[in-house]
């Protein structure tokens, strides 16, 4: 909403400066966006008359003109064809700035000097038009500053009306807060209309066929002479921001930014049976609206239609072409309504379809000020379009809205907003705001305004007090947060940054993808899309699915990188997953996940070779988190896992659950996302880590006896895990067993095929003496016997 | 009484002894001459014990000087020959590590913990939802009915579940307000990060994806003076300095009054600058008290309990402090910028 201040200024008389006038709207909620002030790049710009216009000697489209400015006589070339002698103009000198900081020079046109220019509309920045000179005024005395003529030294307030404040869409709402913030009255003029003629109703007919939708329509006959508007019309409308068309059209706009009440001018000879019916729409009704868009309607779009029940417009959102008004009207219906905001709402919402006209609507103009907003119409109809008004508009309106009367308790106004203030002071903050007070208690009546569509309850009158009273000026307090039991993180957060916090320590970088991708992406993964949750607006049309894994996100931006040649990363992300609903619930099965990637080179020279990532680099941070989390039984076992290599990759399990895969990627998967080969992964569910069995954290006392230490080499199949021969040491040889570790793998001709050598290294203690030689042979030999049987392995001699 | 035994400890002469080594094998046995098993110093300190009780301190320390200057001097000296001495070049240390890097948390959740941890200092928990919502929770219970032009500021992605437009993805934090107020019974002190998603494509400007942080109170007698003080009190905990915080009022339809809260610009301290547009101000965020209906919704009486609840943008935080920008920096994941900070 654009609200000039010599607009705003004709209804209450502030005087403040623009920027304090600016900052009392910020208080008030009617939020500056820009301060503009259209004309202040405009400099020397004055009034000038045509003396005499010939032609230019050496070009057939430019003229010379002769000029007066007032303090002097100069000649110009200028090439608009509506130049007359004894015209009035802006005419901008050498030196003189024009919009854009554009500062003119003298110089030659086709041969001829041009001491500067004559300005279109366009060229002052009022608006589009460049056919033409801008006339002035033939009375403008000459050399008089154009900014004063045109009101260029305006400033308008370009604000972001919140959609609880329909009232405020109109200079008149902006006016009543400034009115009421500064201490001033607000005077808004009845319109003065002169009734002629026979009444509206004499040969107009108006049905409203649905009063809930529409409460209440108005109808006024008015003869009118189309033409332009004049200037401080076009300058206000131009500075709100509207485009001039016509004196009438133009009318109509100026009420809708002035009152904030919408209007239709329907061209009464071109509508059918000279009569309204308002109905809705049968579903599949078609229409085509001004733009010149055929729309489809459903049976809840309401229609303005003619006596013939042919649709001329869409109710309060936009007309048609059939009647509107043109050149040659001679007589318009001038339509007033009030229409149901959440109809219109919905209308415009489905049809895509907003206007200035919807967006007041919608929010809900003030159905008692309909006619008056007609008036108002009729009156400038009156001044700038010799506009004869019929007598006794139509006004269908069988319900009148009643204001709102809200209870008020000054006790409830003072604890919401934790501010001392008294009965009197909370009335009198509300009375310049045009709510009525009935009652001389603490508790009383507020009377709302029909124009205030927002204030039905106690709470809407509380924040009436707050706006009037000023945000900034409640004491600011800390509320006692102690009867909550105090804050923290729960055991589940806190563990879920530890295990962020253990890839970081792992030399991963998090990253955060977006959580919306391709089936093409999970096809190029391997993943399935049957179970997938798809978005049905998605603006990226082909990233239609709610990732059910973080995984190919995370190769979509490990192939961004590589596209900016960064090849080497370690990338993890910590975030929701989904996947089609378990039975009878609505909202998706939505789990978190963890996933690592790792690409390129492990860069260690010249300390050690640089090598390509490996599986065990994936391995090893899974091992942290198991250590970290000191998990008893986070395994690694062979199964399907989509999208890694079936060879390389392995199942992830805790406490024999499978919660995730990690491994080196299919071999095509890598290539399809644009990264180098040899990528490794794993993902898995952070829930099914977090709830996986911990270790006993119970103390026990360190055994200070002698360790043994004893190598064992086995000769396996290559089907069993160095993990399954670890836990079958453990369980033989029990809390003896202090540490083991695989420290060796071969294979050769001479073991045979797929078989191979596993060498483990055995740290032995006791907790209460030294070990024996014979207690070592004996734990070394039902380690031996426990592994051969177990696994069907032989001791390699 | 004795004579003083550590009389024949002479440092002068053990000085010079090992000046004369000439290599670190003589070094070594000038070492064992004046320090070893057999040297003079060891034999002192043999003596000691047999020493008088008041003796004994002082011929202690006498050795103990002596041993400590002579090892000193030896260091020096085997610190001249070892180079010359050495098979082993020196090591350059400056070529970095075994290249194991420490790894970066992403700049959203750096901050995100950081707000966290503010507000748990507070007295506030940390509180999660689903990121896809139901109509009813991210809309409706917060005082949005069907129709309501508030939901058209929302740019929705709908999801393919249920009746149309019912399941969506959360437009902000939000509805987990009312998950945390559905569930839970005042006094309830609760901030509720994560992810949130608006139909936009990825560009300079905008993104379908974004982090907010959503704080409630609710208690008897929370005023919109505790709402002020509390976004004053974590502007300037976060930020790191006193920051002055202004409120206009504004709408949203779960909070009545609502307010947007703004701070003293961070970067010209309210003089005035191109990152405030010359305001002095920076907008942070949204903030009110409850509105009644909200609490109608989920069961709380409006008459016994009031609340404050306010949100903003996470990535605005880093883009206020550190001046990252545009906001697709955070989703394009260059490993250049995860590594930055």
């Amino acid at each position: 909403m654009r609200a000039p201040l010599s607009w705003i200024r004709e209804l209450t008389p502030v005087e403040a400066d623009p920027l304090a006038i600016a900052e009392a709207l910020d208080r008030l909620g009617l939020e500056v966006e820009e301060l503009d002030a259209p004309g202040r790049e405009i400099n020397g710009v004055k009034a000038a008359k045509a003396l005499d216009v010939r032609k230019h000697p050496d070009a057939d489209k430019l003229q010379l003109v002769d000029v007066d400015f007032g303090s002097g006589t100069t000649t110009v070339v200028c090439g608009a064809p509506n130049v007359v002698t004894g015209m009035v103009m802006p005419y901008a000198p050498s030196g003189a700035t024009l919009p854009g900081g554009f500062t003119l020079e003298r110089r030659k046109i086709r041969g001829v000097v041009s001491d500067g220019m004559l300005c279109s509309p366009k060229e002052l920045g009022l608006g589009d038009d460049h056919s033409g000179i801008l006339g002035l005024d033939p009375d403008t005395e000459l050399g008089t500053d154009i900014r004063d003529i045109l009101g260029l030294n305006d400033v308008v307030f370009d604000l972001a009306i919140t959609p609880n404040r329909p009232d405020a869409m109109s200079i008149v709402g902006v006016a009543r807060d400034l009115a009421a913030h500064f201490g001033l009255p607000l005077n808004v003029p009845e319109p003065v209309v002169h009734e002629s003629g026979a009444p509206t109703a004499s040969d107009i007919t108006v049905v409203v066929d649905d009063g809930e939708r529409c409460p209440r329509f108005t109808a006024r006959r008015v003869a009118v002479t189309m033409g332009d508007s004049p200037a401080w019309m076009v300058r206000r409308l131009t500075l709100a921001g509207m485009r001039p068309i016509s004196n009438v059209v133009d009318v109509t706009n100026y009420v809708l930014l002035e009152r904030g009440q919408p209007l239709h001018a329907f061209d009464l000879d071109r509508l059918p049976g000279r009569g309204i019916v308002v109905r809705l729409a049968e579903a599949g009704e078609k229409m085509t609206t001004l733009d010149g868009v055929e729309r489809t309607l459903t049976a809840e779009d309401l229609l303005v239609c003619g006596a013939d029940r042919r649709p001329q417009a869409i109710a309060g959102i936009m007309g048609g072409a059939e009647a509107e008004v043109h050149d040659g009207t001679k007589e318009i219906l001038l339509e007033a309504a009030y229409f149901q905001p959440m109809g219109i709402s919905r209308s415009s919402k489905r049809l895509g379809l907003r206007s200035e006209s919807s967006a007041r609507f919608e929010r809900g103009v003030d159905p008692n000020g309909v006619l008056a907003g007609s008036a108002r119409a009729a009156e400038l109809l009156q001044q700038v379009a010799s506009g004869r008004v019929a007598p006794d508009p139509i006004d269908q309106y069988p319900v009148p809205v009643v204001p709102a009367r809200i209870s008020v308790r000054t006790a409830r106004v003072e604890a919401v907003l934790g501010l001392e203030l008294g009965a009197a002071r909370v009335k009198d903050a509300l009375r310049p705001l045009a709510i009525g007070i009935e009652g001389d208690a603490e508790d009383f009546v507020a009377i709302a305004p029909t124009f205030r569509p927002d204030l039905s309850r106690e709470i809407d009158i509380v924040e009436e007090v707050a706006r009037r009273v000023g945000l900034n000026e409640i004491p600011r307090t800390l509320p006692h947060t102690t009867g909550a039991g105090g804050g923290g993180l729960t055991v589940r957060q806190r563990e879920r940054r530890l295990i962020a916090d253990v890839l970081v320590g792992a030399g991963a970088a998090e990253a955060l993808t977006v959580p919306l991708i391709a089936p093409a992406d999970l096809e190029r993964f391997g993943l399935p899309l049957d179970a997938t949750v798809e978005v049905t607006n998605a603006l990226r049309a082909e990233e239609p699915l709610l990732r059910p894994a973080i995984l190919p996100g995370l190769l979509k931006a490990a192939g961004f990188n590589a596209g900016q040649a960064l090849v080497d990363l370690t990338l993890f992300e910590l975030g929701h997953v989904f996947a089609a609903p378990p039975k009878r619930q609505l909202l998706p099965d939505e789990r978190d996940h963890l996933a690592l990637l790792l690409t390129g080179t492990v860069l260690r020279s010249p300390i050690e070779p640089d090598r390509p990532v490996d599986v065990y680099d994936a391995v090893d941070v899974l091992e942290a988190l198991a250590e970290a989390l000191e998990l008893v039984d986070l395994r690694l076992v062979a199964g399907p896992a989509p999208g890694f290599d079936a060879a390389r990759a392995a199942v992830i399990t805790v406490d024999g659950t499978a919660i995730g895969h990690v491994g080196a990627l299919a071999p095509s998967v890598p290539d399809a996302f644009g990264v180098p080969a040899g990528a490794v992964a794993f993902e898995l569910d952070i829930d099914g880590l977090l709830h996986g069995k911990r270790r006993d954290r119970t103390f026990h006392s360190l055994s200070r006896f002698p360790a043994s230490n004893i190598d064992l080499a086995f000769v396996l199949e290559d089907t069993v895990p160095a993990a399954d021969v670890e836990q079958t040491l453990r369980t033989t040889l029990g809390d003896v067993l202090e540490a083991v570790r695989a420290f060796d793998e071969f294979r050769s001709d001479s073991l045979g095929a797929r078989r191979r050598s596993l060498a483990i290294a055995l740290r032995l203690r006791a907790a209460d003496h030294t070990l024996t030689d014979v207690e070592i042979g004996e734990l070394r030999q039902s380690a031996i016997d426990a592994v051969t049987r177990a696994h069907r392995a032989e001791l390699r001699g | 009484m004795p004579a003083d035994p550590s009389a024949e400890l002479d440092l002068d002469a053990a000085r010079a002894a090992v000046a004369g080594a000439g290599s670190l094998d003589e070094l070594d046995g000038v070492r064992r001459a004046l320090t070893g098993k057999s040297s003079a110093a060891a034999r002192v300190k043999q003596s000691i014990k047999e020493l008088p009780a008041d003796q004994k301190p002082i011929v202690g320390k006498a050795v103990s000087e002596f041993t400590a200057a002579v090892a000193e001097a030896i260091d020096a000296r085997r610190g001249e020959l070892a180079p010359a001495g050495s098979d082993e070049p020196p090591l350059d240390l400056t070529l970095g590590g075994h290249g194991r890097a420490r790894g970066h948390l992403h700049l959203v959740t750096q901050c995100q913990r950081e707000l966290e941890d503010v507000f748990v200092s507070l007295g506030y928990k940390v509180e999660e939802g689903p990121e896809v919502e139901d109509d009813w929770h991210n809309f409706q219970a917060l005082n949005f009915p069907p129709g309501h032009p508030a939901r058209a500021m929302q740019d929705t992605i709908y999801v393919n579940l249920g009746e149309p437009e019912q399941v969506l993805l959360r437009t902000h934090t939000s509805p987990v307000q009312i998950r945390v107020m559905e569930t839970q019974k005042p006094p309830i002190y609760s901030v509720m990060p994560g992810r949130t998603y608006r139909n936009e494509t990825l560009d300079a400007r905008h993104s379908p994806v974004f982090h907010q942080i959503e704080g409630l109170a609710v208690d008897r007698g929370i005023t919109f003076g505790d709402l002020a003080g509390t976004l004053e009190a974590f502007t300037s905990a976060y930020f790191g300095k006193k920051l002055k915080s202004r409120l206009i009022p504004s709408y949203f339809p779960f909070t009545e009054p609502s307010a947007e809260f703004a701070i003293t610009c961070v970067f010209c301290d309210g003089a005035g600058c191109r990152v405030c547009s010359k305001t002095g101000w920076i907008e942070l965020g949204g903030c009110g008290m409850v509105d009644p209906n909200v609490f109608e919704a989920v069961g709380i009486d409006p008459e016994e309990f009031t609340g404050f609840a306010f949100g903003f943008g996470l990535e605005r935080m880093p883009m206020l402090r550190y001046g990252v920008e545009p906001i697709k920096t955070f989703f394009d994941n260059d490993i250049r910028f995860l590594t930055r900070y």
